[in-house]
C-alpha cells in the first residue's frame, strides 16, 4: 500500500488519547482504547469491517456520541465534556456527509445547502451567493432548483457534500459517503473530496471500500473490533 | 424572524394532512371544554338568579311609629351585607297578599281587621347572599326592640348553599378533567408531528442548529394551531348554542352564551395548550436525539 508521510509538526485537529466507548446494550466495547490525532490539511481514511467501530469513532468525533474513557479533542473541542450549548459550536466548525445522503426530500438543492447556513443564523442577503458559490463548487450549478427524487446517487451525495461546505468547516467528517454509489459516481465524490482537502479541509472518511483505498495513496486507519490495528503514517516513521 | 414564520408556514403545507388532523384534535377538544363551559356559564348565572331571591324579612310589631322604622331603615341599610331596604306597611302587605295569594282572595275580602304585619324587606348584595351572612344579618336585626320575628327561609338558603357548593366542586374537578384530557391529546397530535419532522430535526442538530433555533418554528406551528383551533370551537359551540336556543325557546330564552372576553380566553387556552404542547414535545424529543 502506498504511504504518504504525514508531517509531525502540522497542528492537531482532531485528537483521541485511550478512547474507549462501550454502549449499555453491547457486548462488547464499539471502541477501545485509541489513540491517534489527525493534523491540519490530513486526508485520512478510516477502514475496517462492518461492525468495526468506524461510525461509532465518527460519532464520537461530531459528539454525537461520548467516550465512555479516555478524551475526545476535536477543533479545540474536548467532546466528552462537551455543554449542551457547545455542542451546536462544535457542529458549526465540522460539516458531515452520511451514506444515505440525509437531505430534506421536500426542498430543492439550493434550499437544502441554504439550510445549513439559516438554520446557524447567516445573514439572510449573504446566503444566496454562498449557496451558488458552492454548488458551483461541486459541479451542480445547473441542478440548484433540482430536489433530491430528481437527482441521480451521485449528484444527492454533492448536494450534502455542499451543504456540509457551506460553512467554511475545518474539518469535513465523511461516514461511507460511497456506499450507495456506482463506480463511476464513486470516483467523482472521492475526486471532488480530495478537491475540498487540497483547498485545506481535513476530511476523515470512513469506508469499506479498499479499492478506493489502495488507490488513493492518502493516510489510513484501519479498524477491527473497536481497536485500531493499523496506522499508515506509522510506517513512515511518524508516531501515529 | 421571517425565517420563523417561514418554516412554521412550510410545516404546514408540508405536512397538510398532520396539520388538518392536529388543529381539528386542538378544536374538539377545547370545544368540549367549551361546551362544558357554557353549562358551567349557565349553571353560575341560574343560581344568582336564585339567589337574588334570598331576602331578609323583619316583622314589626303592631303600632311601630313610622318615624322609627325610617330612622331604623337607614341604620339597617348601612348593614355591609344589605343591597336595600324597603318598607311594606300593613296596607300595602294585605294588599299583596290579596294580589298574590287568589286562592285566598275570599278570605281576605271582608277583613274588619288587617291580621298582616308591616315588615322591613331586605335585599342582601351579591356575594352575602349564603346562610351565614343571611343570619348575620337576621341576629342584628332581632336586636331591634321593634322587631318581632325575622324569616329568611333558612333551610331554603342552606340548601341554595349545598347546591353553589355542588357545582363548583363539579365545575372544578370536570373542568379540570377536561382540560387535562385537552392536554394529553393535544400532547400525543403535537408528539406525531414532531416525529414526522425528526429526520428534520436531525439534519438541523448535525448541522449545528442551537437547541432553541430547532424549537422556534415548532413552537410557532402549535401556537397558531392552537389558535385556530380555539377559533373553530368558539364557531362550534356557537353553532350548538344556537341549534340548542332554536329547540327549546322555552328555555333557551334565560340562556347564555360566552362574553368577549371569554371567547378570547377560550383562544388563549388553545394558544397556550398548542405552544405548551410543542414545547414539551420538541424538548423531550431533543433530550432523547
Amino acid at each position: 500500500m502506498p504511504v504518504i508521510p504525514r508531517l509531525v509538526y502540522l497542528p492537531v485537529v482532531i485528537r483521541f488519547t485511550k478512547v474507549s466507548k462501550r454502549y449499555p446494550t453491547g457486548t462488547g466495547p464499539a471502541v477501545e482504547a485509541m489513540t491517534f490525532h489527525v493534523g491540519r490539511g490530513e486526508f485520512v481514511f478510516l477502514t475496517g469491517h462492518s461492525g468495526a467501530g468506524k461510525s461509532t469513532v465518527l460519532k464520537l468525533m461530531y459528539g454525537e456520541e461520548r467516550p465512555t474513557e479516555g478524551d475526545v479533542r476535536v477543533s479545540g473541542f474536548g467532546v466528552g465534556h462537551l455543554g449542551r450549548d457547545e455542542l451546536p459550536r462544535l457542529r458549526r466548525r465540522l460539516g458531515i456527509v452520511f451514506q444515505d445522503f440525509r437531505l430534506l426530500e421536500d426542498r430543492t438543492a439550493a434550499e437544502n445547502v441554504a439550510f445549513a447556513l439559516e438554520a446557524t443564523g447567516s445573514r439572510a442577503d449573504v446566503i444566496p451567493q454562498r449557496v451558488a458559490r458552492v454548488l458551483e463548487q461541486v459541479g451542480l450549478a445547473n441542478k440548484s432548483e433540482s430536489f433530491p427524487r430528481e437527482l441521480s446517487g451521485g449528484e444527492q451525495q454533492r448536494v450534502a457534500i455542499a451543504r456540509a461546505l457551506v460553512n467554511d468547516p475545518p474539518v469535513l467528517l465523511a461516514d461511507e459517503p460511497t456506499g450507495n454509489l456506482d463506480e463511476r459516481a464513486t470516483r467523482g465524490v472521492f475526486a471532488l473530496l480530495t478537491d475540498i482537502n487540497a483547498a485545506g479541509t481535513v476530511v476523515v472518511m470512513a469506508t469499506h471500500d479498499l479499492d478506493l483505498v489502495r488507490h488513493a495513496a492518502r493516510r489510513t486507519l484501519e479498524m477491527r473490533d473497536g481497536r485500531l490495528v493499523y496506522d499508515s503514517s506509522a510506517d513512515a516513521g511518524v508516531d501515529p | 424572524m421571517n425565517l420563523l414564520w417561514r418554516e412554521a408556514l412550510l410545516a404546514f403545507r408540508r405536512t397538510r394532512t398532520l396539520s388538518a388532523l392536529s388543529v381539528t384534535t386542538i378544536a374538539f377538544a377545547l370545544f368540549v371544554s367549551g361546551l362544558f363551559g357554557l353549562v358551567a356559564l349557565n349553571m353560575r348565572a341560574a343560581i344568582s338568579r336564585v339567589e337574588e331571591r334570598v331576602e331578609v324579612i323583619a316583622f314589626v310589631h303592631r303600632g311601630t311609629p313610622t318615624q322609627t322604622l325610617t330612622v331604623a331603615g337607614q341604620d339597617i341599610a348601612a348593614f355591609p351585607e344589605v343591597l336595600t331596604v324597603s318598607y311594606v306597611s300593613e296596607e300595602d302587605a294585605l294588599e299583596r297578599a290579596r294580589a298574590e295569594l287568589v286562592e285566598f282572595e275570599d278570605a281576605y275580602k271582608d277583613l274588619e281587621v288587617n291580621p298582616l304585619p308591616a315588615s322591613l324587606e331586605l335585599r342582601l348584595k351579591p356575594g352575602f347572599r349564603d346562610a351565614a351572612s343571611a343570619g348575620n344579618v337576621a341576629e342584628r336585626l332581632r336586636s331591634f326592640e321593634f322587631v318581632e320575628d325575622v324569616r329568611y327561609g333558612e333551610d331554603w338558603v342552606h340548601r341554595l348553599d349545598t347546591l353553589r357548593k355542588m357545582a363548583a366542586l363539579i365545575g372544578l374537578g370536570i373542568g379540570l378533567a377536561f382540560a387535562l384530557v385537552s392536554i394529553v391529546i393535544i400532547g400525543v397530535t403535537i408528539r406525531m408531528t414532531v416525529l414526522q419532522r425528526a429526520r428534520e430535526i436531525q439534519i438541523m442538530r448535525l448541522v449545528g442548529a442551537t437547541d432553541w433555533f430547532i424549537r422556534g418554528p415548532f413552537l410557532l406551528e402549535g401556537a397558531i394551531k392552537g389558535f385556530l383551533g380555539g377559533l373553530i370551537a368558539v364557531g362550534l359551540c356557537a353553532a350548538v348554542f344556537g341549534a340548542f336556543r332554536a329547540q327549546s325557546i322555552a328555555l333557551g330564552t334565560g340562556l347564555l352564551f360566552f362574553g368577549p372576553a371569554q371567547a378570547v380566553l377560550l383562544l388563549i387556552f388553545g394558544v397556550l395548550l398548542g405552544f405548551g404542547g410543542s414545547l414539551f414535545s420538541v424538548g423531550r424529543h431533543l433530550r432523547n436525539v
